[in-house]
């Protein structure tokens, strides 16, 4: 047999047929379902008079458009509303299993899959959301789609597919203490810009890998899109088995052991072949701030604010001389200099337990400055009782961040959390686009560790001098 | 989905990278349940001044581009999020091609299940299109989905690439959906292997 890699097993195990031209029927076998991009989908299903395939491979969520605030009195924002109901009108219509925005399951779709143990190794996993990708980091081939691919996925738990390009993201070395998943996934899309992952799939291993944790991994794998890669993966492992063991939804008895057996055959064969390889030595890796408006502006934050006129073509120097004014920033300023007005916490790439850990180690005993206001949105329901549950919560509202209900929130800003414009903003979600948390807005990629030092001190901040000075000797 | 054979009409220019799905569409238009009607939100940031009021430098405003068919842009176009609403939005404006040096592959699968055509060319090739484009309302171009090609104001033709499969459904508005139900008979005949074989595969609970 041919050596392959992880994604050529998951690809082969799931081809239906394949049309003369190579595209492919590929089998669908877990298909997340969310308010925004699934209400046309399910009127073309009644419109054409079709069935869900198989309701039991989907799950649904409501989260880009929930309030943050108490939800037990409804919601107030009549489209909101509208989609919500109909997101929970089709979900009783076509026999899908819905989270509702009381639910304490109920959290961003990324978050939810893996926690109820929806997600699996070696799996298909889609939703009509880029960041879908995220879903990778347990060896599932996981990506985004539109919605008309939604429609045609409920209807015959398929996708029409083309195959994509493999790639190697290999990581060296361990990173430094202080040093999380998301700078590294940050490092990694400066190194392949925002286009350098597309029509690829990437699979990242390497020794920085493996000891990830799976938060770790989920957040290094959310942000494969911001690559422009279709999908990222991590072949599946003793810390991917040990996070899915005893989920509701992951098997159980036989089957448990049968699926692992299976599972660690997912992984690259030696000498499979990939079309693109990048090597990235993890040693070498700073905290990551961006300082413009595309995830591939991202440099350590002991670097300056550059200059456009150092890009290398005309294109990039004019998108980064756009960026520089949309982002009110001067080439040359110190990143450490420039003060935030507001710290969201929070998204799909840095909403889980562990990142909520590791805020509140930074923030304890410590509070946030005068002039900013921080917000720390949990991933889901049951991180947020479990945050609550370890005092994580306590610690965050003494320091004087508002604690807020589990959704999408300010990433993307279609509920009321927003900034205004001209607010700028460390945050630990995924795009820093113009507008994106509010118009106008300014957005700084960070991880919770970053975020938490801007918060105290008011501006960017490089976290290991916050914790040479600040920590408790 | 409407089937492209042919398409002339003026091409409107907007050398921009990295143009994402939030410049496209922005989220206060994701809270329509329905997919017609976006064409008012396309490029709400830059059509629009902060009055509500046409930005009269925005290329689509200008006389000669606001009944444009044909978007001339730059790299990774439709890079982002995953909002089919992006498609619907320019569809729904009355642009039905779009040619860039690259797209995003979800933006790609996207449109075209539309009834759009997206067309990559090499950017050498993209800047002399642009270039032409500039002339305005005089500047013509033709697509000829069936040769695969791209005919320019100067009269230079520019071929182009694209999948079979994805050109067949095109060129004759096929719904895709019914294609593959047709063949049901394979899909649960893999389903039946396959959870034979992987018993795991349904989720428990
Ligand atoms: S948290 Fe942000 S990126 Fe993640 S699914 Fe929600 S809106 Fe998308």
């Amino acid at each position: 047999m041919p050596a392959k890699t992880l994604y050529d097993k998951i690809w082969d195990a799931h081809v239906v047929s394949t049309e003369p031209d190579g595209t492919c029927l590929l089998y669908i076998d877990r298909h997340l379902v969310h308010e925004v991009t699934s209400a046309q989908a399910f009127e073309g299903l009644r419109i054409n008079q079709r069935k869900v395939r198989r309701p039991e491979l989907t799950l649904a969520v409501v989260d880009h458009n929930v309030p943050t605030t108490d939800r037990s009195k409804g919601i107030d924002d009549p489209d909101s509303k509208l989609q919500i109901d109909t997101l929970r009108d089709n979900t009783e219509e076509f026999g899908v299993e819905y989270y509702n925005e009381q639910d304490i399951r109920q959290g961003i779709v990324h978050v939810i899959g893996p926690e109820q143990g929806f997600t699996l190794p070696g799996t298909t996993v889609v939703c009509g959301d880029s960041h879908t990708a995220t879903h990778g980091a347990f060896g599932a081939l996981a990506h985004g789609i539109g919605t008309s691919e939604v429609e045609h996925v409920l209807a015959s738990q398929t996708l029409l597919q083309n195959k994509s390009k493999n790639m190697l993201v290999n990581v060296t070395g361990k990173l430094a203490p202080g040093i999380t998943a998301k700078d590294l996934t940050l490092a990694i899309i400066a190194t392949t810009g925002t286009a350098g992952g597309t029509g690829h799939v990437i699979e990242y291993s390497g020794e920085a890998i493996r000891t990830l944790s799976m938060e770790g991994r989920m957040t290094l794998c959310n942000m494969a899109i911001e690559g422009g890669a279709r999908a990222g993966m991590v072949a599946p492992d003793e810390i991917t088995f040990a996070y899915l063991k005893g989920r509701p939804k992951s098997p159980k008895g036989d089957d448990w052991d049968n699926a692992v057996e299976y599972w660690k055959t997912l992984h690259s064969d030696e000498g499979a072949h990939f079309d693109t390889v990048i090597e990235i030595d993890a040693t070498t890796i700073a905290p990551i701030v961006t300082w413009g408006t595309s995830p591939e502006d991202a440099i350590a934050i002991t670097e300056n604010v550059p200059d456009p006129k150092n890009f290398q073509d005309e294109h990039k120097q004019s998108a980064a001389k756009r960026s520089l004014e949309y982002m009110g920033l001067t080439a040359g300023t110190p990143l450490t200099e420039i003060k935030i007005d507001k710290v969201f916490i929070g998204s799909c790439t840095n909403s889980r337990i562990e990142d909520l850990r590791e805020v509140a180690k930074i923030v304890e005993g410590n509070k946030t400055a005068a002039h900013v206001n921080a917000m720390v949105v949990p991933g889901s329901g049951l991180v947020k009782a479990q945050a609550e549950k370890e005092g994580i919560a306590e610690i965050l509202i003494q320091a004087g961040f508002d604690w807020r209900e589990p959704g999408c929130s300010m990433c993307l800003g279609m509920n009321p959390d927003r900034l205004q414009p001209g607010e700028r903003c460390a945050s630990t979600s995924n795009r820093n686009f113009e507008g994106r948390q509010g118009s106008g807005g300014r957005t700084h990629l960070m991880s919770p560790a970053m975020a938490a030092a801007a918060a105290i001190t008011g501006r960017l901040t490089d976290i290991r001098t916050l914790q040479k000075t600040e920590a408790p000797v | 989905m409407r089937a492209l054979k042919e398409l002339t009409g003026v091409a409107a220019p907007m050398p921009m990278i990295n143009v994402d799905t939030d410049m496209i569409i922005p989220k206060q238009y994701l809270k329509t349940i329905k997919r017609t009607g976006l064409g008012k939100g396309l490029f709400h940031e830059m059509r629009y001044n902060k009055d509500g009021s046409d930005n009269e430098d925005f290329v689509l405003n200008k006389e000669a581009y606001r009944e444009a068919k044909i978007l001339i842009t730059g790299d990774n176009f439709g890079c982002g999020s995953s909002r089919e609403h992006a498609a619907w939005a320019i569809e729904d404006f009355g642009i039905r091609c779009v040619i860039a040096p690259s797209f995003s592959d979800i933006f790609y699968n996207n449109a075209f299940k539309n009834g759009m055509l997206l067309i990559r060319l090499p950017q050498d090739q993209i800047d002399d299109l642009t270039e032409q484009a500039e002339y305005g309302a005089n500047a013509q171009f033709s697509i000829d989905l069936e040769t695969q090609t791209v005919t320019a104001p100067d009269g230079k033709t520019h071929r182009f690439e694209i999948d079979e499969f994805r050109k067949h459904c095109l060129l004759n508005g096929l719904d895709e959906i019914a294609l593959t139900l047709d063949k049901d008979a394979s899909i649960s005949s893999f389903e039946q292997s396959k959870n034979n074989e992987h018993r795991w595969l349904t989720p428990a609970g």
